[in-house]
């Protein structure tokens, strides 16, 4: 693997390092639960031993009597606080599900108590020594247990606005030449971020400042301040640095309310540090889903039908819904197609976005599938992407903005050796080792929504850049100080940003891979707010003034750091024309499409993402292709995927370092998520198993020495003003499907449920 | 709770010899528990003093003595053990994370708790081990890495270690020292199967210690074979220590042990038995791996690993009659 920064190709910015990366590796990168606080008390969770029943009683003298308990917090007498939606419905939580509030329990380790004290250590044991009664029903655990209910997802999720549908399916399928139809299933899935679920609550007076790892400070900001009935100017949430998110963090839990509530009532500090088990049940995850897919094609390899059905589990009160087929029905040309989506409620905790959340399992599914049809038509796997490629969309018959797709496929499959392949299954082996390659598409929405910004230049070149976003290890500090540089010609040291602060500009949710989108966007705009002063003060007329902010550069170092242009306007001399000292510009932008009260709905919070199939005369999607080998072993059947290979197109590439190592992550996550990662569920009682890192399994550093990324170069001028398609979650999708392919091909055997585990290779 | 160093394991005054307290070595188990709450020693008694003494690897000609405090990484790594008992080098280096290997001990090591998801979460009142006549949680509930050797119908729980599979396989002795001064015992007494009380594990009675282990004879010609779900980092799922003695293609001698499947450090007598006098092909290997799991008994969802350990077992057969020494 190589540790070189990857060269930039055409409308690629430079790779330079991570703004923060000393911080980082030196330890002094402060997190929400470094922050410093003025003798704080210390919270510890109780957490309910039964997923469905009620609390009859607690029994508190034990607990009470270890030194150093200021207090236990029980139903009984909890902070009341206000209901909050869930986020697909208007609200900020990711659960309705309140803990605290009766004696009613709906799910495996919901909060039904919080232990106060003068050391995290006394509040520990005082929470181990607290007894609960309980009286338990019988839970329904998930899709096959009794006493779940399922219903179709549109209706009773507001986001979930159609079953894609397009011809006549079912006239097509009859017909079809060759016919595959299948059923996949994926597992529940849990983000484990390194940073556990912490929070810190802190008074002055009626304000309060909370220290949390979030990926939506103005969305979390808004929600505890509806929670606890006061003014979300009075509440200000703090991060600079978040240690990963991947979806977790994007929607409140009920945790922050309940911690807030209860300082405010101590008038003291608390800072909570739930266990990693704790966060299992205190915060959302990904939910198992089943699949059936149905394709029908010409022996030309054509699709003439395509039908995604695919069913979600969730909580018993919420109707969170993944809903990949917005996806799947769109990646490939096909004139028939019928989908549908169905939620199963289970006494579970709420499920919500985990990286690439409707992608990664429909496209399992649908991947998965279009391999076992590369089979039954003798066909190369690529060539039949290939002959399915399209770009135009099949439902709703508009164009891609861009499509590279099948570029893609061709760089990595050369990268890969992919035409060294013998097709036959089980043909390679090497020593004890069975060797299969496997490949399969990768693709995720282009997703925008309305950003501000405020920046402020001095004289000198000093800038300051400040917006809400989130540095949840993407590189968001380094893109949006390069595109700062960029646009107003200073060094790139020049540049500060400030991110993580609900008191700075909003910015959305680092979700759906918006953020460099965005955030770059609206911080391009506002750099040119501050160019177009500066071109006023020294141009003799506004429309001049005008035009040439399009098309001049400025600069404050003119021989180096220059935009492009013959002659540079000089930042000092305008500077001087202006006779300021500082040129501070604040602006909200929002991209095409997005509704009117877009700009109203940032500042409360509630980021409306637009893009992705939702366009109004357009689609817009990031693409990739990814190539494995794997190895099964003949003997043991243990399977190991030493190579993965993907190549990617997704607009312009604002960091070549920081996007091949979103891409590599993902590479890797999606490995993960295909041989290793599955949350174990307990069927009698509804309770989560394996719930800590030592069997949740993730890979280790052996498990994945070779990943290689090849970033296309790809231009798109019709998504977003920074060209930017997102590439967070990108690279996670496709994997699963391309090691089950490979699978295959080392072995003959064709696993369709994940992950996929030695017990599940037949001899 | 109170934490005290411990200067000779003889004193009279020791303090382990109270039943509720424990012994601290690398502490990679002991302190995981007890955040978890699944050990509540009254006092914890830190046995690190005794390294100098106690930390020594004692490769002889006619076997070898590794002290009790010797760490993982240092064993392993040592060149006589890889040249002259590879199953104990490598049941040693592919276990845990480097990291885990430089604080833990060999003594700690084969102390090691199962990691039965069930005995690991007091949240569930279930567990005859944790709470003697509770029940077994595990029985009925996820058991993908639980045994299907040696287990009873109160508890079918995993010993997990890897190296006491090498020890049991090469004849170990385990030396203990306590109050009364220092006893040997052969390694295959030192743990209790499950039986009607899963909650007593090992022979060992309070205040005492392991000090040493030994081992007689070299057996250069050994393998331990460890298949798990990751490549590092992981418990075995199935694993086997085999030793053997080949002469003109005869194995005069052979040892079988089985790891990740049984709920003690497990011998495989009967397969052996079957090796001593014959000449080694697929066909043998096959008998033995059956006659290993001959008594295997899989639950709902660790069935698979009778099938598992019985490949395991041959190819690490085939593995040691092959292997160049
Ligand atoms: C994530 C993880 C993965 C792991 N993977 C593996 C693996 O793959 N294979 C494997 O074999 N192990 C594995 N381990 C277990 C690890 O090897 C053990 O935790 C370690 O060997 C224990 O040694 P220690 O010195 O730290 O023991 P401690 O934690 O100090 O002690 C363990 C127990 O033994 C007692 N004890 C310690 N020393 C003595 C002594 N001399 N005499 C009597 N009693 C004593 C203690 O009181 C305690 O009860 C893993 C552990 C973790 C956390
Ligand atoms: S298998 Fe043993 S350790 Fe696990 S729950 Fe049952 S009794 Fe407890």
């Amino acid at each position: 693997m190589t540790a070189a920064a990857p060269e930039p190709k055409a409308n690629m910015g430079q790779p330079v390092p991570r703004y923060d990366a000393a911080a980082k590796v030196t330890g002094r990168a402060t997190y929400a639960s470094d922050m410093p606080l003025d003798n704080p008390a210390y919270a510890f969770l109780v957490t309910s031993a039964i997923a469905k029943g009620r609390i009859d009683s607690f029994d508190l003298d034990d607990a009470r009597s270890v030194r150093g308990v200021i207090d236990i917090v029980t139903h009984e007498n909890a902070p009341k606080l206000k209901e909050s939606k869930l986020f697909s419905n208007g609200g900020y939580a990711g659960t309705t599900i309140q803990p605290l509030k009766s004696v009613d329990i709906a799910h495996d380790g919901q909060i039904i108590a919080v232990v106060i004290a003068e050391s995290y250590e006394a509040a520990r044991e005082a929470a181990n020594r607290v007894k609960v009664s309980y009286t338990a029903v019988a839970p329904s655990a998930s899709f096959d247990s009794p006493g779940t209910t399922a219903a179709a997802a549109k209706g009773q999720n507001a986001q979930f606005k159609e079953d894609a549908e397009v011809g006549d399916f079912a006239r097509a399928f009859d017909a079809a030449e060759v016919k595959l139809t299948a059923s996949y299933d994926t597992p529940a899935q849990h983000h484990n971020p390194m940073e556990l679920f912490t929070t810190s609550c802190a008074w002055m007076g009626d304000n309060l400042v909370i220290y949390e790892g979030s990926q939506y400070v103005y969305g979390l900001k808004n929600g505890v301040a509806e929670q606890l009935g006061i003014d979300a100017d009075k509440v200000r949430v703090v991060n600079p640095y978040v240690g990963g998110g991947f979806g977790s963090r994007g929607s409140m839990t009920p945790r922050t309310a309940i911690i807030a509530g209860i300082a405010k009532r101590l008038n003291r500090p608390i800072k909570l540090v739930p266990t990693r088990d704790q966060g299992f049940t205190i915060a959302t995850y990904r939910a198992e889903t089943r699949h059936e897919i149905r394709l029908g094609a010409g022996r030309d390899g054509r699709l003439v039908a395509l039908r995604h059905d695919g069913a979600e589990v969730s909580s018993r009160p919420d109707a969170y819904c993944v809903g990949g087929t917005k996806t799947t029905t769109r990646l490939y040309a096909c004139p028939n197609v019928a989908s549908l989506v169905s939620i199963v409620r289970a006494d579970r905790n709420t499920p919500g976005f985990m990286r690439s959340p409707p992608e990664v399992p429909y496209l399992f599914a649908l991947e998965s599938a279009m391999d076992e049809l590369a089979v039954k038509l003798n066909m190369d796997p690529v060539e039949l992407r290939r002959i399915n490629d399209t770009n135009v969309e099949p439902i709703g018959g508009k164009p891609y903005t861009s499509r590279s797709l099948m570029a893609c496929f061709d760089e990595a499959a050369k990268a890969f050796g992919w035409s060294q392949r013998s097709p036959q299954p089980k043909s390679v082996s090497d020593g004890d080792w069975l060797i299969g390659y496997g490949c399969a598409a990768t693709c995720y929405p282009t997703q925008m929504a309305p950003s501000a910004a405020r920046v402020r230049l001095q004289r000198d070149g000093r800038t300051r850049v400040e917006i809400a976003g989130h540095e949840i290890g993407t590189g968001a500090y380094t893109v949006i100080a390069q595109t700062a540089a960029e646009r107003l010609g200073v060094p790139l040291e020049k540049v500060a940003v400030f991110v993580g602060d609900s008191d700075l500009p909003p910015a959305p949710v680092a979700g759906g891979s918006n953020s460099t989108a965005s955030t770059c966007s609206a911080v391009m705009m506002v750099c040119d707010q501050i160019r177009q002063r500066l071109f006023k003060a020294v141009m003799p007329s506004d429309s001049l003034a005008d035009k040439a902010k399009e098309t001049v550069g400025i600069s404050q170092a003119p021989s180096t750091q220059a935009a492009k242009s013959d002659r540079p306007l000089d930042i000092e001399k305008a500077f001087d024309a202006l006779g300021v000292g500082i040129v501070e510009e604040y602006g909200e932008w929002k991209p095409e499409g997005a509704p009117l009260d877009s700009f109203m709905a940032m500042h409360s919070g509630h980021a409306r993402l637009v893009g992705g199939h939702q366009m109004k005369d357009k689609i817009a999607y990031a693409f990739g292709a990814e190539f494995v080998e794997v190895r099964v072993n003949r003997f043991t059947h243990e399977i190991r995927a030493p190579r993965l290979v993907g190549a990617f197109a997704a607009g312009r590439i604002m960091n070549p370092r920081t996007a091949r190592s979103q891409l590599m992550g993902g590479l890797i996550w999606g490995m993960s998520s295909a041989l290793l990662e599955a949350t174990e569920i307990d069927q009698r009682n509804a309770r989560y198993v394996n719930d800590n890192l030592a069997d949740y399994l993730v890979p280790v550093n052996a498990d994945v020495p070779g990943v290689e990324v090849i970033l296309l170069s790809e231009q798109d001028d019709h998504i977003n003003p920074a060209g930017v398609k997102g590439l967070g979650e990108l690279a996670n999708v496709g994997t699963n499907a391309a090691i089950c392919n490979a699978i295959y091909h080392a072995t003959g055997q064709r696993i369709r449920k994940l992950p996929v585990r030695l017990e599940n290779i037949e001899a | 709770m109170a934490v005290q160093a411990l200067s000779t394991a003889a004193a009279a005054n020791n303090p382990l010899t109270k039943a509720t307290a424990q012994p601290l070595a690398g502490g990679t188990t002991l302190i995981d528990l007890m955040k978890l709450d699944v050990m509540r020693p009254a006092a914890i008694v830190d046995i690190n003093s005794l390294a100098r003494g106690w930390s020594a690897i004692e490769p002889a000609s006619d076997g070898l003595r590794l002290g009790a405090l010797a760490k993982m990484s240092n064993v392993a790594a040592h060149a006589d053990i890889q040249r002259n008992y590879p199953v104990i080098a490598d049941s040693l280096r592919l276990a845990a994370s480097a990291q885990l290997r430089n604080m833990a001990t060999l003594g700690g090591n084969v102390m090691q708790r199962t990691r039965c998801s069930y005995f690991r979460d007091i949240s569930y009142e279930n567990c005859n081990k944790r709470n003697p006549g509770s029940g077994c949680a595990a029985m009925d509930g996820v058991n993908r890495m639980h045994a299907v050797l040696g287990t009873s119908d109160q508890c079918i729980a995993t010993y997990p270690g890897d190296f006491a599979q090498a020890l049991i396989a090469l004849d170990a002795a385990v030396e203990i020292t306590g109050k009364a001064g220092t006893r040997s015992m052969p390694f295959a007494q030192l743990h209790k199967a499950p039986g009607s009380t899963p909650d007593i594990e090992t022979a060992l009675q309070p205040g005492e210690l392991i000090s040493a282990f030994s081992v007689p004879g070299r057996w250069p010609r050994s393998v331990y074979l460890k298949a798990r779900d990751r490549q590092s980092y992981e418990f075995a799922l199935s694993s086997a220590a085999v030793a053997l003695d080949v002469q003109d293609g005869t194995i005069r001698d052979a040892r079988v042990a089985l790891g990740g499947v049984a709920t003690v450090p497990w011998r495989a007598r009967e397969a052996e038995a079957l090796l001593k006098g014959q000449k080694f092909d697929d066909g043998l290997a096959q008998r033995v791996a059956d006659a290993a799991f001959a008594d295997a008994k899989g639950r709902q969802h660790n069935s698979f690993k009778i099938a598992l350990g019985k490949r395991v077992v041959a190819h690490a057969l085939q593995q040691a009659v092959t292997m160049e020494i």
